[in-house]
C-alpha cells in the first residue's frame, strides 16, 4: 500500500530523513517510534504530500502523494498530534469534511457519540474554542468515520483522559474494515494490544522494524 | 469547482466572524459617515459639490488605507493556516492544492471588496434620500477602480503569503510594499526628478507600473481633466494618452497585475513544501 523508495529529506542542511527503504502494507498495525527529532512526523507527512523529497519518493496505492494527492488523500484518514486552531464551527467543519470526501454525516455523530463527545450541544461553537480532549475526540470521530484503508495517528491519545483512551481504541479493534494503520507514539505499552509491528527510528533511519504478535 | 466554492464559502463565513473584518467594516462604513456629518456634500471645491465631492474624498482616503487593510488582513491567509498547521489538516482531505488556493482568493476577495463597495453603496442611496443628484457615471468608475485595486493587492497579498515561511515576516513585507508604493507617488518622484536629473520617461514608466499612482490618477482625472491638483508625473501621463484609454488602463492593470501575483502565488505554494 505505501512504499518509501530510498527517501531523502533535508531542511537546509539538517537531514531529516535519510535514505528511508520501507513498506507498509494491508492489515500492518505499526507503531512508529523514535526520540524527538528521529524524522518520524517527517515521514508521516511525506507520506501524505507534504514535503517535496530532496530525493526518492513515496508511492501509495502506486501513487505519487503530491502529483496525484487527491486519489491518494480519499483513502487516507490523518489525526495530528496537536488539533490545530482552526476557526471554523464544528458544524462547518463537520460540512467541509463531508462535502470534500464524501463522509456520511451520521456516521460522524456515531463516532463521536462513541468517544463521548456530545456533537449537537457544540455544534455552533468554534472548533478551536472547545477543549483540547474534545477537539481531539471529534478528529478521531471523523477519521473513523472516513473509513480509510489507511489512518495515520499522530500521538492521537496526547490529549485525551484515560478513559477516552480506552474507547478509542476499543473503536479501532471494533473497526471490521481491513486496513492500515500508522501510529505515531512514544508509548508503545499504550499500542501494543493493536499493532503487529514495531519501527524505531532514529536520525533519519529505519534502525529496527520487527513483527509482534 | 464544488471544493473550490466551498472553499470559498467557509473563508467567506470564517472571515465575517473575525474581529479584523468588523474593524474593516466600520472603518469604511465610519468614513463615509463621516464625509456626511461633516457635511462634505454641502461644501464646494473646484466646482465639486453634493455627491461627487464626497465620492472624490472616499476615494482620496480609500487609495491611502485600502492596499494596506487588504495587506494585512490577506497576508497571513496561506502564512497564518501554515503557522498554525491548519493547513496539514485542512489539505489531508482530498482538496487539490488548486481548490483550496483559488478558494481562498475568492472568498477573501468578496470579503476585503464587500465592505469597501457597500459603503459607497450607502452613499449613494443616503445621498438619493437627502434628494441629492447621483453621479451614476462616477459611482460605476470607482467601482470598478475599487474592484481593480482590491484584486491588485490581493493578489500581491496571497505572494506573499505563499513565499514567506511566517506570518510575521508576511507582515513586515506588506508594510514595506505599502510604504515603498506609497512613495513613490508623486511626492517622492518630483524629489527624484529634482536631485537625480533623471529622465522624465523613466520617472513616467515608474509612476505608471505603481498601482496606487495609476488608482490615484484615473480618479482624479475626471474631476480635473487639467490636473492643477496633481502633481507634474500625472500630468505627463495624461499628455502621453487620452483620459478614457488612462482610465480604461487604470482598471485593466491592476487588475492584471492582482491575477499575476496571485497566480505566482498559487505556482509557489504548488512547488513548496505545504508545512
Amino acid at each position: 500500500m505505501i512504499k518509501v523508495i530510498n527517501l531523502s529529506k533535508k531542511f537546509g542542511s539538517h537531514l531529516s530523513l535519510d535514505s528511508v527503504n520501507i513498506e507498509f502494507n494491508l492489515n500492518d498495525s505499526v507503531a512508529l517510534m523514535g526520540a524527538n527529532g528521529a524524522g518520524k512526523t517527517t515521514l508521516i507527512r511525506s507520506i501524505l504530500g507534504y514535503y517535496h523529497p530532496s530525493s526518492g519518493g513515496v508511492r501509495v496505492n502506486g501513487l505519487d502523494p503530491i502529483k496525484e494527492r487527491t486519489e491518494v488523500l480519499k483513502h487516507v484518514s490523518f489525526v495530528p498530534q496537536l488539533p490545530p486552531p482552526i476557526k471554523l464551527s464544528v458544524s462547518e467543519l463537520i460540512s467541509y469534511v463531508c462535502k470534500s470526501s464524501g463522509v456520511d454525516e451520521q456516521r460522524i455523530y456515531h463516532y463521536s457519540n462513541a468517544m463521548k463527545f456530545d456533537i449537537r450541544t457544540n455544534l455552533h461553537k468554534s472548533f478551536f474554542k472547545l477543549s483540547g480532549g474534545m477537539k481531539q475526540k471529534l478528529l478521531i470521530a471523523i477519521s473513523l468515520a472516513k473509513e480509510s484503508e489507511i489512518v495515520i495517528y499522530d500521538e492521537p491519545t496526547a490529549n485525551l483522559d484515560p478513559k477516552a483512551r480506552e474507547d478509542f481504541y476499543r473503536l479501532i479493534q471494533e473497526s471490521k474494515k481491513e486496513k492500515l494503520a500508522l501510529f505515531v507514539t512514544h508509548r508503545i505499552e499504550e499500542v501494543q494490544a493493536i499493532v503487529n509491528r514495531q519501527v524505531y527510528m532514529d536520525m533519519g533511519k529505519i534502525v529496527s522494524d520487527e513483527k509482534v504478535v | 469547482m464544488k471544493n473550490l466554492m466551498l472553499i470559498a464559502y467557509l473563508d467567506l463565513k470564517e472571515s465575517i466572524r473575525a474581529n479584523w473584518f468588523i474593524v474593516y467594516s466600520l472603518v469604511f462604513g465610519g468614513l463615509i459617515a463621516l464625509f456626511f456629518i461633516a457635511g462634505i456634500t454641502e461644501s464646494q471645491v473646484m466646482g465639486f459639490s453634493g455627491l461627487s465631492r464626497l465620492l472624490l474624498m472616499y476615494i482620496q482616503v480609500t487609495i491611502v488605507i485600502l492596499p494596506i487593510f487588504i495587506l494585512i488582513t490577506t497576508v497571513r491567509s496561506i502564512s497564518g493556516d501554515r503557522d498554525s498547521h491548519i493547513l496539514e489538516y485542512m489539505l489531508s482531505f482530498p482538496i487539490s492544492l488548486k481548490q483550496y488556493y483559488w478558494g481562498k482568493v475568492f472568498g477573501r476577495f468578496i470579503t476585503v471588496f464587500l465592505p469597501v463597495f457597500m459603503a459607497m453603496v450607502f452613499a449613494i442611496l443616503y445621498g438619493m434620500y437627502k434628494g441629492a443628484e447621483v453621479p451614476l457615471g462616477l459611482f460605476f468608475l470607482y467601482t470598478g477602480l475599487l474592484f481593480a485595486m482590491s484584486s491588485a493587492f490581493l493578489g500581491i497579498a496571497f505572494f506573499i503569503s505563499s513565499i514567506v515561511k511566517s506570518s510575521e515576516m508576511a507582515l513586515g513585507i506588506s508594510f514595506f510594499i505599502w510604504i515603498f508604493l506609497l512613495a513613490f507617488i508623486d511626492i517622492a518622484l518630483i524629489s527624484l526628478m529634482m536631485q537625480q536629473r533623471m529622465n522624465a520617461e523613466l520617472i513616467i514608466a515608474i509612476a505608471m507600473i505603481n498601482p496606487m499612482e495609476i488608482f490615484r490618477v484615473a480618479a482624479i482625472s475626471l474631476f480635473d481633466p487639467e490636473l492643477t491638483v496633481m502633481g507634474p508625473v500625472a500630468f505627463y501621463i495624461l499628455d502621453m494618452m487620452s483620459q478614457k484609454m488612462f482610465v480604461f488602463i487604470s482598471i485593466v492593470y491592476p487588475l492584471f497585475l492582482g491575477i499575476l501575483f496571485a497566480f505566482l502565488g498559487f505556482k509557489i505554494f504548488e512547488k513548496k513544501d505545504l508545512v
